[in-house]
């Protein structure tokens, strides 16, 4: 079995186990950490798959800096552990269990419909040129320069957006 | 891939050399600091286990290793095991993409050269960045999963400080990668190689100000005076690990202590050269100059905790924010447009 | 070697479970860690396809997409935060003041 292929698996295991888990885990300290494992699980899939720029700042970014950020709310609101354990039960006794088939037939009806395009090119010319980072630093300043300049201007209104709705103004709402 | 081959077995032996080294390193500097720490303060310092007290880290470990594990009793188990195993691996990991030689035949043992250095990746400066990120994790949960005060407000300013200066910490080096053009640090060090004597074309000359943002935001990242207000004594009690004992609290010290040698490893190869160096770079053992160098900034580091006085943790955070991002952001852009004028 | 399809299959698994938790989970921080998943499946199909098929678009809308979760995350966070100073609970359930 080539290495490439082991690898996929190991790390596809990894995404799959601890995303499951997330969903599925009742503190949600543990789901920030099992999320962050999914994350290092993915990241290992992008280097499979030549991107490892992407792998980097998918860790630098998601893993190191949102994933903070989520685990900072969830130490501040420490709402006493017992009603976060109770919030995340459900009423009706059958919902999770119809709930669970149907995401399996969710997923079923994903594979099948994903995998009825055969008219790719399945093995990949492979121009090594254009995963360089400086070739892709060229694409987004160049092709993709419009999509850049506006999502810094989104960033720009979620910062402020966030530290607006978060902060404490008695009175203003 | 060929599991006997020499090249395999040099690779081998220098990942299992990097993580010897690291661990004594660790040792080390707790002599180093205790030593200079006590010379700064004019007193003898530790004398009586080994000669000049040299054997004093060996009493430390195995007074620490036997040490009773203490665990709080609402503690979340799981995470009070986990945060300084993820503090010790991260600082480690990091330490693993950081080359410290230039690619050596072990004096003609092997046909191929070897790069010193246990893993070449082309984007090994990101790699540094990713894995330091993930090494504030380790502080969060500590604090966290402690289950007391004094280590929850330790870990939440720990952290919010080192995720603050990683800002300032990651524009330095991107002033650096533009100037070399290169994001795989063998290759800056190779940048930076030639002028007379190999040391004139250092990015310490050019860059003076990202060296000294760089080491300022080292210092805050790895927790280290005098920006150590959350683990300060007087303050915190100890900050995020004040409920560990024995082998977990030697692993938190192992983790900031390789930290720092990561900080300056990765300081000397972006900034001073790495390894070049007079004579000694064409005689193959340009790894003296890369220790001689990593040195005198561990000693830096130590010499800055011993002299300085602490910030309080508003001027701290102040600081890092209001002063330097925007130094570090002014010195990109000066560096963007020098290298847009002399070289495009 | 892993082929186009096991990626689409694994990034379709992924993306199941997210949706599963942004439906049947009543903790607003899982809800939002579950659109998380969400995003990050569909960034591994991106990757995938532009392996496949040769070119770097695929990275470079997923370095934009990362960003936009970035953002967004921040946001919900901040909502998350804002709610729960008024009723202290993370219980979606629990905010039904504007029902008709």
């Amino acid at each position: 079995m080539p290495v490439n292929l082991i690898l996929f698996y190991v790390f596809a295991a990894i995404a799959v186990i601890t995303t499951l888990l997330v969903v599925v885990q009742s503190n949600p300290v543990y789901s920030v950490l099992l999320l962050i494992g999914s994350f290092i699980g993915l990241a290992g899939l992008y280097v499979l798959l030549n991107a490892p720029f992407v792998a980097v700042i998918q860790i630098i970014v998601y893993a190191g800096a949102i994933m903070v950020l989520f685990l900072f709310v969830v130490m501040l609101l420490n709402a006493p552990r017992e009603e976060v354990v109770q919030s995340n039960l459900i009423d009706a006794s059958g919902t999770r269990a119809i709930g669970g088939l149907l995401a399996i037939a969710f997923a079923a009806e994903l594979a099948w419909a994903l995998t009825r395009s055969r008219g790719l090119a399945v093995s990949a010319p492979d121009e090594r040129a254009s995963y360089s980072v400086a070739a892709i630093g060229q694409r987004i300043f160049q092709e993709y320069a419009f999509a850049f300049e506006a999502t810094s201007i989104l960033i720009l209104v979620a910062m402020v957006g966030a530290v607006t709705l978060a902060s404490r103004h008695s009175g203003k709402r | 891939m060929d599991f006997l081959a020499p090249e395999a077995i040099a690779q081998l032996a220098i990942l299992g050399f990097v993580f010897f080294m690291l661990l004594n390193s660790a040792a080390i500097m707790v002599y180093v600091e205790r030593k200079v720490a006590a010379r700064i303060q004019q007193r003898m310092g530790p004398t009586l286990v080994g000669p000049a007290g040299m054997l004093q880290p060996l009493a430390d470990i195995i007074k620490l290793a036997m040490k009773e594990y203490l665990q709080p009793k609402s503690a979340d188990p799981i995470l009070f095991a986990l945060a300084p195993i993820i503090s010790a691996a991260a600082a480690f990991t990091a330490f693993a993409v950081v080359p410290f030689g230039a690619e050596t035949t072990f004096f003609g043992l092997l046909d191929r050269p070897v790069p010193l250095q246990v893993a070449d990746v082309n984007v090994a400066i990101l790699w540094v960045f990713a894995v330091t990120s993930m090494g504030v994790y380790g502080i969060v949960l500590a604090g966290y999963s402690s289950n007391s005060k004094y280590s929850l407000l330790g870990a939440l300013r720990s952290s919010a400080q080192m995720i603050s200066y990683e800002l300032s910490y990651g524009m330095a080096i991107a002033a650096v990668i533009l100037l070399a053009n290169t994001m795989s640090i063998r290759g800056i060090v190779e940048a930076q190689s030639g002028g007379f004597l190999d040391t004139t074309r250092w990015f310490l000359w050019l860059q003076p100000i990202g060296f000294f943002i760089f080491m300022t935001a080292g210092v805050a990242e790895t927790n280290r005076a005098p920006f150590d207000f959350p683990e300060a004594e007087q303050e915190l009690v100890a900050g995020y690990h004040t409920e560990y004992s024995s082998m977990s609290f030697a692993m938190f010290f192992l983790a900031e202590y390789i930290n720092m040698v990561t900080v300056s490893a990765i300081a000397t190869n972006l900034y001073l050269g790495g390894w070049n160096g007079p004579f000694l770079d064409d005689l193959g053992v340009g790894w003296i100059w890369f220790l001689l160098k990593l040195s005198f900034l561990l000693f830096f580091y130590v010499w800055m905790r011993w002299t300085l006085p602490r910030y309080r943790y508003d001027q701290l955070m102040a600081f890092g924010w209001k002063f330097l991002l925007p130094l570090s952001v002014i010195n990109l852009l000066v560096t963007a447009a020098g290298v847009l004028y002399f070289a495009g | 070697m892993a082929e186009l399809n096991h990626y689409l299959i694994l990034s379709g698994v992924l993306f199941t479970i997210g949706t599963a938790g942004v439906l049947l989970r009543r903790n607003l921080i899982t809800v939002l860690l579950s659109i998380e998943v969400m995003l990050n499946a569909v960034n591994l199909t991106f990757i995938a396809f532009g392996h496949f098929l040769g070119s770097s678009d695929g990275q470079i809308i997923v370095f934009f997409v990362i960003t936009v979760a970035a953002a967004e995350a921040a946001v919900g966070l901040a909502l998350v935060i804002a709610l729960f100073r008024h009723v202290e609970t993370l219980n979606p359930d629990a905010f039904r003041q504007l029902r008709g």
